[in-house]
């Protein structure tokens, strides 16, 4: 079901909720730098859930942009590699509550988890209601930019000199 | 291989549910207390919007019901404005309505409600050619070959090995109060699976309609996508095939399999016809308009108000009734201008913020005092379930003739009285039973939609009142929306061309609201109330029954025992950050 080859970018994250949705807006950050790039998609994947699943099994190459609590200071880059990132699934009790590692998890033991995946994020600061990010969270936008691109000229998606 | 490091996703839903249930000495629940614990306050961010981008931010309030909440946004701009849209328009929003139904409906009985009922460990010890023998008397469907349970039968054996079992919705596998035999376990688990890979399918109408998928757009006046069968960037005849195909492929799978599985687990749980019920009050804002929002007499769906059971006396509620539509912050955390014990109507409502619960991490809430983040919505100082079971006794009372037959076959299958829609068993069926009803309807909307198309009624929108110049200087306005899990409305006032109030009521703050000032329990709070636990540290009864609901949030039901013992908080659905 994978096509050969489907680079997708995906920005996650609630954007009424200040540093929740650095993901979409660290995504919009990189359209703004890269432009339109053939063989790329860059996607706002808001919170769907496991609507997302089906564009999870149909990339090869998935680059995920997120808020990820680390346990570290905020504004802390964080990177994971496909192996790093827990797949897993917990208790629901709302439909509304299926995290993205679940649809990893999901896409999985199906068979269908992309052949390469990443993904970046930040240690927010700050996510209740509001449409702008904390300052410390929007200063560390341009390395996860920065990181991104790197990535995507690894997937040979990106020519060196096409970073920042 | 490095050292996996911990990490916790942060929250990704609209806020936590919390129950408290104080149980009696046979563990049977006496009270129960149902909590909001996160703040919501989306209405702050709309004051000084333009309405015409409301719904881009409403669409973000959940995650998920990104649909509903843009669809309640623009007819209530819609409405403030006096805007009607064109008939092409209305039949496009009807299917993109409909198709939400049958996609949510579906996945939420297999992916969250199903797991209530169906114990996945147990379909390991099934025998496929039974499975396969059950499958093939129950329905047409084509995956019924007992080499096709085997081979579901071994990757459920799979994943069990490699220890992600947590994958299906965690349940509480081999409860007391699980009761399906082995075969029709792993019939249910074989269409968990196989739903995935239909809602492949069953979003391309979204995709299409809406012009991008994820999150597809919206406009005040109509539907973004033209129609110009010669053209490729609109609504042409290549487009309409593949939502056809849709349509069939959502049909097929009510039929085939979705009603056919209700039918094939009900009748083991049959007392769940009997518990659960709660208010016995009804609220339905109404859905599928015939050709004008604002003429509720040609909806699908009556816009109804059911009082005690009393199916004979249906009244039809006026959203803009002062008197009658109200939220109460008696038990909520929020301080209002006029007093905390005064109901307000929602486009005189207030959102200030009040917190005066304990500090977390607590043990219990004061639920003397306010306890949620959740106001009281009301109808007449009436608590009200909203939801697929107050749709469909309105299309039953309303006399909807394929709904009367649905509810019928149903009962007499089951062998149950009419009674028995009252419960957590009707809740479940009224769900299935309004979704073969709704995706039967998309294909008649189809084919009135390529009717109009026909006869040259291309038009998908109405762009008269786009310029704010042509807008009084105040107005008001209301927008309905039967969301999958009940009544939503959204409350719009609009001063000199930006909103000055907005208010959302939405589905989970009836069902899930707090007491109110009169001290009258919300949907949840009353439903639980008499439900024996076989296992109280294993509240599994409970989970049926808010499941039942399809709560909207996500959901922490915190136990204490007759002797005021705390058994600590089971179910709790996610990790949770610690900030």
């Amino acid at each position: 079901m994978t096509e050969a080859n489907r680079t997708i970018v995906l920005g996650l994250g609630n954007t009424l909720n200040r540093d929740e949705g650095l993901g979409v807006h660290a995504l919009k950050a990189l359209e703004a730098h890269l432009g339109a790039r053939p063989g790329l998609e860059l996607l706002d994947g808001g919170v769907l859930g496991l609507n997302l699943l089906p564009l999870v099994e149909e990339c090869s190459h998935l680059l995920v942009l997120d808020a990820i609590d680390g346990r570290k200071l905020p504004g802390t880059v964080i990177e994971l590699a496909k192996e790093q990132i827990p797949l897993y699934a917990g208790v629901k009790l709302s439909q509304h509550q299926i995290t993205f590692q679940e649809v990893l998890g999901l896409a999985n033991i199906r068979g269908l988890l992309p052949q390469h995946l990443h993904m970046i994020g930040i240690q927010p600061e700050d996510i209740s209601i509001g449409l702008e990010m904390s300052l410390t969270v929007e200063h560390a936008i341009s390395a996860v930019v920065y990181r991104a691109c790197l990535v995507l000229e690894d997937w040979g998606l990106l020519d060196k000199t096409g970073t920042l | 291989m490095p050292q996996r490091i911990v990490i916790d996703p942060i929250t990704r839903i609209e806020g936590h549910l919390r129950i408290e249930a104080e149980l009696d000495a046979n563990n049977t629940i006496a009270k129960a207390y149902s909590s909001g614990t996160m703040v919501r306050g989306l209405e702050k961010i709309m004051v000084g919007r333009d309405p015409r981008e409301a719904w881009a931010f409403a669409q973000r309030t959940c995650g998920v019901c990104t649909t509903v909440h843009s669809f309640a946004s623009i007819r209530s701009v819609e409405n403030a404005l006096g805007i009607k849209i064109p008939k092409a328009a209305n039949l496009i929003r009807n299917l993109m309505i409909a198709q939400q139904y049958v996609h949510d409906h579906v996945m939420h009985f297999y992916h969250l409600h199903a797991l209530d009922w169906v114990d996945v460990v147990s379909s390991l010890k099934a025998d496929p050619a039974q499975v396969s023998a059950i499958q093939q008397k129950i329905s047409p469907w084509p995956n019924s070959s007992p080499a096709y349970f085997a081979k579901v039968q071994k990757q459920v054996q799979g994943i069990v090995d490699s220890g992600q079992l947590s994958i299906f919705a965690n349940a509480y596998w081999g409860h007391p109060a699980y009761k399906l035999p082995p075969e029709v376990n792993l019939l249910a688990v074989a269409h968990y699976l196989e739903a995935l890979d239909w809602q492949k399918d069953a979003t391309k109408i979204h995709t299409i309609f809406g012009g991008k998928n994820p999150h597809p757009n919206f406009v005040v006046g109509g539907v973004p996508m033209p129609i110009d069968l010669n053209s490729d960037t609109a609504l042409n005849a290549e487009r309409l095939s593949i939502i056809s195909d849709s349509i069939t492929k959502m049909i097929d799978f009510v039929d085939q399999v979705y009603i056919p599985d209700l039918l094939a687990i009900a009748p083991y749980y049959l007392e769940y016809g009997g518990i659960g019920e709660g208010l016995g009050n009804f609220l339905s804002w109404g859905e599928f308009p015939g050709e004008d929002n604002s003429d509720v007499s040609k909806f699908l769906v009556p816009r109804a108000v059911i009082l005690n059971r009393d199916l004979a006396n249906i009244q039809v509620p006026d959203p803009n009734d002062f008197a009658k539509m109200q939220e109460f912050v008696s038990h909520s955390w929020y301080k209002q201008s006029v007093g905390d014990q005064a109901g307000l109507h929602p486009w005189k409502g207030e959102t200030e913020f009040n917190y005066t619960g304990p500090k977390p991490p607590y043990q219990f809430l004061d639920v003397e005092q306010k306890y949620s983040w959740l106001k009281a919505p009301r109808w007449a100082e009436t608590p009200m379930e909203v939801g697929p079971l107050a749709r469909v006794l309105a299309m039953y009372a309303g006399g909807h003739a394929q709904t009367k037959e649905l509810v019928d076959l149903v009962l007499k299958t089951l062998d149950v009285p009419i009674t028995a829609v009252f419960s957590t068993l009707g809740r479940t069926a009224a769900r299935c039973i309004e979704t073969k009803v709704f995706a039967d309807s998309m294909r008649t909307y189809f084919n009135d939609l390529v009717t109009e198309i026909k006869a040259g009624n291309t038009k998908t929108y109405n762009g008269d009142k786009w310029d704010p110049i042509t807008w009084p200087t105040h107005s008001e306005g209301f927008g309905f929306m039967e969301a999958p899990r009940g009544a939503l409305g959204h409350w719009i006032v609009i001063d000199n061309g930006k909103i000055s109030n907005y208010q959302m009521v939405v589905p989970t703050t009836w069902n899930g609201s707090p007491r109110d000032h009169k001290g009258q329990p919300g949907a949840y709070e009353a439903s639980l109330v008499g439900i024996k636990l076989a296992k109280p540290e294993w509240p599994l009864e409970v989970l049926r029954t808010i499941h039942s609901f399809d709560p909207c949030m996500a959901c922490a039901i915190h136990m204490v025992d007759a002797e005021g013992q705390d058994l600590g908080e089971a179910a709790l659905g996610m990790t949770v950050c610690d900030y």
